[in-house]
């Protein structure tokens, strides 16, 4: 009885990708036939062409940024949220959990006239920074919460033992808090790999991610097209989160964010 | 302590330092953001030079017929979507828990689907469930349509089944990754202790399994009722463009041609903000208030 219900819990969870991959293959498939009539390797040479290949070092691109970014804006805030008792600690963390919350679709549209003045708009560095709304709040959150159980002597005995504060930081603090860090860099690379109307709205259709690409793709109708993008665009960031279980034992806490993606 | 301590010896001081990077991405990014949405949702157009101020953008808004249907779908969407994801999801992980080596299998599974983007989710769950996708080939093969007419309209409906499907199946995981990880060693012990005492397993459910649950896991839940509340690129894929939700009106409305409805597409903008807001209050109130009733 629970072997057959954890057949079918894994059954919904693979089935809507299994039309996925059958039509990264299909040559033609009329309806109502249940596998496709030939294959092709249209879908490979789509994936393989240099529009993917730019989309992919884009995409790969701007996730990585935003997600060394997030890690260093959140590891300060992490620190003073997970460290320190003060006035104010609550406000701090009201205001880092807003934005998770609040759209971020109705926070660009505004944020658009800034971008422009500033000569942000329709390039890789503005989406960056606009992605940035939607990762510092969990890097600051995870990275306090691991700060929380931060034991602050290790850094006293470093210094004791005359270590400057740089050393201390990187042969210490950084040590310890590893895989919380990896942990934040791995889920704000996957929001920013997911990103698409932020990406949009501030790149201008000038920068190009692999969710635009996708998303044309899927508007042009060649459904052998848009299924082998679509491959393109989850295959990675599965990969990773594979490696990352393996290699960290990924905690749910740490998981929280990536409801975002 | 940190390099900055040793540069500043006011923890005050050192601790605005510490967080200035993190409340500039807030403060400018965010806050300067919204409220610039609200100063153009009230008529400041400042790539028109200046503007008056007044509420006939939420004047037209409120008249708009795409923004009326809007609400209602809005916030069907989005409830029913986190209600249905959470249930199945702690559902997922109580069977899940008693499995011996699947336990870890599927973990994994749930653990990977976390990791797909919600726009290949939508391409999925369109080739799944439209019309001519591989649920219609196989109502076929059974003989239960003749053609693809006549498979009911999953995908592009009125209702927004389609979203609503695609929201299920990707964040069903995810509360079972997070109902999974709050069912520690410590939860096991607590209920060897109340079976010890007499308790019937349902009564251990109720009063040992699900409190113990209700926290991560609501923060969990609101966490995805922000989400389906806010999306833009599922329903724009699986939904129509009328009636769609709030977010695909907003930016419908912003890419209009006619730069005068830059305002109305504002006001619709801080309209959906009010209402996700408002929805994610609302639902911390009712549960705080549930849990001290249980306490």
């Amino acid at each position: 009885m629970r072997r057959l219900a954890a057949i079918a819990i894994a059954a919904a969870v693979i089935t809507p990708l299994v039309p996925l991959v059958l039509w990264s293959v299909a040559g033609s498939w009329p309806y109502p036939d249940l596998l496709p009539t030939d294959g092709t390797t249209r879908g490979l040479a789509i994936v393989a062409s240099s529009e993917s290949w730019h989309a992919l070092l884009s995409s790969t691109l701007i996730a990585t940024s935003v997600a060394v970014l997030a890690c260093a804006i959140g590891l300060p805030a992490g620190r003073v949220i997970g460290l320190h008792r003060f006035r104010g600690r609550r406000m701090v963390q009201f205001l880092l959990v807003t934005p998770v919350i609040v759209p971020g679709l109705a926070v660009t549209l505004g944020l658009q006239v800034f971008f422009i003045r500033w000569g942000l708009s329709e390039s890789a560095l503005g989406v960056v920074l606009v992605q940035l709304i939607l990762t510092v709040p969990y890097a600051a959150t995870i990275l306090g919460a691991a700060f929380d159980h931060f034991d602050v002597d290790l850094e006293r005995q470093a210094q004791v033992l005359g270590a400057g504060p740089w050393r201390t930081t990187a042969l210490v603090t950084i040590p310890v808090l590893a895989p919380a860090l990896a942990a934040t860099a791995l889920l704000t690379f996957l929001i920013s790999w997911s990103e698409y109307i932020l990406t949009l709205l501030i790149g201008g259709g000038q920068v190009q991610t692999l969710p635009l690409l996708l998303l044309s793709a899927i508007g042009s109708s060649d459904t052998t097209a848009a299924a082998a993008l679509g491959l393109l665009v989850v295959i990675p960031p599965v990969l990773l989160v594979a490696v990352a279980a393996r290699v960290l034992r990924l905690r749910g806490g740490m998981l929280m964010g990536v409801a975002r993606t | 302590m940190t390099t900055l301590s040793v540069v500043t010896g006011s923890p005050a001081v050192r601790r605005a330092l510490l967080l200035a990077p993190a409340m500039l991405v807030i403060g400018v990014f965010f806050v300067g953001g919204f409220a610039q949405a609200i100063a153009q949702s009230l008529g400041h157009q400042p790539l028109l030079g200046g503007g008056r101020w007044s509420l006939d953008a939420y004047r037209v808004a409120a008249d708009d017929p795409a923004v009326r249907s809007s609400i209602a779908l809005t916030l069907r969407i989005g409830i029913l979507s986190t209600v249905l994801a959470t249930t199945l999801g702690v559902g997922f992980a109580l069977v899940v828990r008693r499995l011996g080596a699947g336990r870890a299998w599927l973990t994994r599974l749930f653990q990977g689907t976390l990791a797909v983007p919600h726009l290949v989710g939508a391409l999925c769950i369109a080739l799944l469930l439209s019309p001519s996708g591989m649920t219609s080939r196989t109502a076929h093969a059974v003989g239960l349509v003749d053609d693809a007419q006549q498979f009911p309209a999953l995908t592009q409906d009125g209702f927004g089944w389609g979203i609503i499907a695609e929201y299920v199946w990707k964040e069903t995981p995810f509360i079972a990754v997070i109902a999974l990880a709050a069912m520690s060693v410590n939860l096991q012990r607590l209920e060897d202790v109340s079976r010890t005492l007499g308790a019937a397993p349902w009564q251990r459910l109720r009063h040992v399994t699900l409190p113990m649950l209700s926290a991560p896991v609501g923060a969990a839940a609101l966490l995805v009722l922000a989400f389906t509340m806010g999306s833009y690129e599922v329903p724009v894929l699986l939904g129509r463009p009328f009636p769609a939700p709030l977010s695909v009106v907003t930016y419908q409305t912003f890419n209009d041609t006619d730069l005068t409805s830059r305002p109305e597409a504002m006001a619709i903008a801080v309209l959906l903000a009010t209402l996700t807001t408002m929805i994610a209050a609302g639902y911390l109130v009712v549960t705080q208030l549930a849990r001290r009733r249980h306490a």
